[in-house]
């Protein structure tokens, strides 16, 4: 077997690295006047770069690097594209919609790279430690933006309660860890999986599965761990909650299938009911609390819990089927809200001066392209054939069935019923005629400039191919599938009743 | 043949592209409308391809083209017609132009949005019609609602949101079991093709506990698209509040091609055990819509609650599980779009020359408006089923085929039905263009302008035709794929039957 340079397994992370540290060098050396838009230029270029390089990577052996705590495999690098891709179109998102002489740009663009490494690194990860490490990087830069817009009251509040709540159940997932390594003595991903047939300490190990299943599941907004979400999102800026809703969730997806299905494979007969009831539980709440939303972006950030709960259904699909429907699910959600909260951040404005479902009425009148953009993305949503949602809730669902749970899917179809009911109340009101009296929504024009097109244009074009030739994507989350599958050994499956 | 190979696909997508075209290029007068008329022309021209080069005695589908399309799951771009479908695609060719004529002058502003979206719903219908994969299908059925939707939204009369979400849901909830049957299939079977599907389930090698939830869900989503009676909430708030040309070109179709082909298609067996609950409530919407249309005061809705009616009808014809039935029923869809549209047009000439859709406001149009007024005679005088016009052909093989195949109780109440449906549509003319001259009527008004006239003379001879000579369409109607499959479900042989069909052929 060829050796690969250790370096080469992590080459996105470290132009990701670099490309932060330029940025924030870079600011340092302007005068405190001049504009930063270029640091944004300078951001979107490095993550195109690391883009790239994880593609390049396919061409590498399969491996680990780094003493076994990094991977490259068709896995990783999936999801690595995934980042970098959304990243790129929060970059180039933010590029236009920051005002031209908001404080601390420069940091802006340097936080978000950097949040970027933290979950290329956790999809990439194989030591437990390091996920937790990435974990960290990405949560951290995600708490400082979150609080970006200092000047209005909610911002930091919406900042001040993702990190408390954050970084509790950060120490649920840190807690799981500990237990593991008491269990099994390592916290590498294959030597636990190897162990764990072995162990003798159950309870040990099935603590750890419930509090790393906590901790990960507060990461992906599942209920009943979701109660942070709505705050958040309205509080914090429109670019960053496309970010933030998007790609740390495709990593915290990513790292929850690692668990599943490379640590506690042969525990599937517990984790699957307990996915199963978050499952119903996040589409249910999800969707019935987004019933009720006068505000865009917290109507938003309950359909995102919603969707976080069709997606765990694809869990009960059987392993590689599962596997692949989960991560094609990822792309296809990243794709369409990204879009969507793009279109909401122009439309809004930076200041949000129009939150409200109201303030988008006649929206295709003022602007027939935006408005129509959001039709497209809530047809999306809502799950209308030959777009991405239409496949990703697909395979998921057609996941479920040929695992056998029926019902599930059933449930989540009902659900992606009632979802219609609000995404339409947004779709028509974007349709309708503007009201008579002119009001504040129909004097303010939104601008859309290059980098937003590019925006735009990314998750517009992402959401019809996931939608009209998934086949690619799917051949790719199907690979990646094939690379997650536990070690032959441990595949026996374990006796249950040993456990009690 | 090579055009005989693509020729689905070119139908398939001379919207779309005409769509795209709309889209592109400015919003400028009348361009979008002249784009979409030029499109559905072309697109009504290459429909007609169709029957021109369709072969009589060759069973199985036709035009056939199967390629996958994506490889896991196993789904696969086939398309095909035969007879169920080749006059049904003939038919939505045939509407498109006449939406676009009825538009014309009711559409005065954001043209673009509207033909192209209107083109979109073009190709999405026509994708119904031709799918033979199940999962291609599905999703055509659903790309359907969403142009819809928006347009009734944006052009609805008074409340038009509120119809669009309530119309969305109507149909799109019910697709959800669909869906889940279609997958429930697909994991049973790794296959979404018609035609392998209906063997494997005829072969009987899937249990059939669960095959019954299967045929009940896309009986349930079918249903509720029609709308077979009680599941026709959306339709009054649908039909009144939606542009007329939507109105005419959704209406009904979808449904009950989609019973024919996929319910009673697929689960034969399923279905004739359902079918006396079916045939029961047919006759009972038959009658529900017939007495509502009897009291309504806007013209819309009346028209609304007939076309429940006649659905019903051609319900009852498809549940009667008898191949005459059959015939009668797809003879009917055919005769109903046509009608509808011209009626459609008709009224919304009336609604946009005289600004109201309030019957009572209207009365002694006849001697201002002639053409109007003998073309409506007409249109009404097909829908009731006159003899020598084309709604007789289909509610005789209906009717009859229910008296000697099903139960004559029931023929009895469909007949009473269908006189109930003269009642309201011959009040419905006197109301409108006889009687004394109201104060509406003595505004000068113009009679039809040339496009109206170009489009409803011609509707009105192929009343004519259709009523005098079924012949045309009945062979090729009679060669479904798989109908000796279809022909085996039935309850009751049809030759006898048959010989009164040839008999009404001969007229």
């Amino acid at each position: 077997m060829t050796t690969v340079p250790d370096i080469y397994r992590i080459l996105p992370e470290v132009i990701l690295t670099l490309t932060g540290v330029l940025i924030m060098l870079l600011d340092a050396s302007m005068s405190t006047g001049a504009s930063r838009r270029a640091l944004g230029w300078v951001g979107a270029f490095g993550t195109t770069l690391a883009l790239w390089s994880s593609l390049w990577q396919l061409s590498l052996p399969m491996g680990t690097g780094f003493y076994s705590t990094v991977e490259t495999s068709p896995f990783t690098i999936f999801f690595h594209v995934l980042i970098c891709g959304i990243v790129l179109v929060a970059l180039l998102l933010s590029l236009d919609s920051l005002p031209e002489n908001s404080h601390h740009q420069g940091e802006y663009y340097a936080l978000i790279v950097f949040g970027a490494v933290g979950m290329c690194l956790l999809t990439a990860a194989v030591e437990l430690l390091l996920v937790f490490i990435a974990l960290e990087i990405s949560s951290i830069a995600t708490y400082v933006l979150a609080g970006y817009r200092k000047e209005t009251g909610r911002s930091p509040e919406a900042a001040v309660k993702y990190f408390l709540l954050g970084s509790f159940a950060t120490g649920f997932l840190l807690y799981g860890i500990a237990m593991i390594f008491g269990a099994t003595g390592t916290t590498q991903v294959y030597e636990i999986a190897h162990s764990i047939p072995a162990a003798h300490h159950h309870t040990l190990i099935l603590a750890s599965l419930a509090l790393m299943l906590v901790g990960i599941l507060f990461k992906v907004s599942a209920a009943p761990f979701h109660v942070w979400a709505p705050d958040v999102y309205e509080g914090a800026p429109s670019p960053v909650v496309a970010l933030m809703a998007t790609a740390p969730k495709a990593a915290a997806f990513a790292l929850l299938l690692r668990v599943v299905y490379e640590i506690f494979p042969t525990l599937r007969s517990i984790w699957t009911p307990l996915l199963w009831i978050v499952a119903i539980l996040s589409m249910t709440v999800g969707n019935l609390a987004a019933l009720r939303q006068q505000n865009v972006k917290r109507m938003l950030a309950y359909s995102s819990i919603a969707h976080a709960g069709y997606l765990l259904a694809a869990f009960a699909g059987l392993g590689n089927a599962g596997i692949a429907a989960a991560s094609f699910y990822v792309a296809a959600y990243a794709a369409m809200n990204v879009g969507i909260f793009a279109v909401v951040t122009v439309v809004s404005g930076y200041e949000e001066n129009l939150p409200l479902i109201q303030d988008f009425r006649g929206l295709i009148y003022r602007s027939p392209m935006l408005g129509g953009l959001m039709i497209f993305f809530l047809a999306s949503l809502i799950g209308i054939p030959f777009t991405g949602g239409f496949f990703g809730k697909f395979y998921s669902f057609s996941a479920a069935v040929g695992g056998g749970a029926i019902w599930l899917a059933i449930i989540g179809l009902l659900n992606s019923g009632i979802a219609a009911a609000y995404y339409l109340r947004l779709a028509l009101a974007v349709a309708q005629h503007p009201a008579e009296e002119p009001s504040t929504a129909s004097l303010y024009q939104p601008r859309i400039g290059v980098a937003l097109s590019a925006a735009l244009l990314f998750a517009v074009g992402a959401t019809l191919v996931l939608g009209i030739v998934p086949g690619e994507v799917l051949r790719s989350a199907q690979s990646g599938a094939h690379t997650l599958q536990p070690p032959p050994e441990a595949t026996e499956v374990m006796d249950i009743t040993a456990l009690r | 043949m090579a055009i005989n190979e693509s020729i689905l696909t070119l139908i398939l997508l001379a919207p779309l592209a005409g769509a795209v075209l709309v889209a592109l290029l400015p919003d400028r007068g009348k361009l979008p409308a002249w784009l979409a008329l030029l499109t559905t022309l072309v697109s009504l021209g290459l429909t007609l391809h169709l029957p021109a080069h369709f072969v009589l005695d060759q069973h199985g589908f036709q035009f056939e083209i199967n390629r996958p399309w994506i490889e896991n799951p196993a789904i696969f771009y086939h398309v095909g017609v035969d007879g169920l479908s080749l006059w049904l695609v003939v038919l939505v060719g045939l509407l498109a132009p006449v939406g676009v004529i009825a538009s014309w002058n009711a559409i005065k502003e954001r043209r673009k949005v509207f033909y192209s979206l209107f083109l979109l719903q073009q190709t999405a219908m026509y994708g119904v019609f031709i799918s033979l994969d199940l999962m291609l299908y599905y999703g055509f059925w659903e790309l359907s609602l969403v142009p819809m939707a928006i347009l009734i939204a944006m052009y609805g009369r008074k409340e038009g949101p509120k119809a669009a979400i309530k119309f969305f849901l109507f149909t799109f909830i019910p697709s959800a079991p669909l869906l889940v049957a279609i997958l429930w299939l697909y994991a049973h079977t790794g296959t979404f093709n018609f035609a392998e599907l209906r063997l494997l389930i005829a072969s009987g090698s899937l249990p059939s506990g669960a095959l019954c939830w299967v045929a009940l869900a896309f009986l349930f989503a079918f249903a509720v698209k029609v709308p077979v009676f009680p599941l026709h909430g959306w339709v009054a708030d649908t039909f009144s509040e939606a542009p007329v040309a939507l109105a005419m070109v959704v209406a009904g179709k979808l449904g009950l091609y989609s019973m024919l082909r996929f319910h009673i298609g697929l689960f034969p067996v399923q279905a004739r055990s359902l079918a006396p609950l079916l045939v029961a409530l047919a006759v009972i919407g038959l009658l529900y819509g017939a007495c509502l249309a009897l009291v309504q005061r806007d013209f819309w809705r009346l028209i609304a609650y007939a076309a429940i009616s006649h659905l019903s009808l051609i319900t009852l014809g498809i549940y009667g599980l008898t191949f005459t039935g059959w015939d009668g029923a797809i003879y009917q869809i055919l005769n109903h779009g046509v009608v509808d549209a011209a009626l459609f047009l008709l009224l919304a000439v009336l609604e946009v020359r005289y600004g109201t859709s309030q019957i009572s406001a209207y009365g002694g149009l006849a001697s201002r408006v002639p053409q109007m007024a003998t073309l409506f005679v007409i249109s009404t005088l097909a829908m009731i089923g006159l003899p020598m016009l084309n709604g007789f052909v289909g509610e005789f093989l209906i009717l009859s085929s229910t008296f000697t195949g099903v139960s004559r109780g029931w023929a009895i109440a469909a007949t009473v039905g269908v006189i109930l449906g003269a009642a309201y549509m011959l009040w419905l003319v006197q109301r409108l263009f006889y009687g004394p001259e109201s104060e509406l009527a003595s505004q000068p008004a113009p009679d039809l302008h040339l496009g109206e006239q170009v489009v409803l003379w011609p509707l009105a001879v192929l009343m004519l035709i259709m009523g005098l000579a079924p012949s045309i369409w009945i062979p090729s109607i009679e060669n479904r794929a798989g109908s000796t499959a279809l022909r085996g479900s039935a309850t009751v042989p049809a030759s006898a039957l048959s010989t009164s069909l040839h008999g009404e052929s001969q007229q």
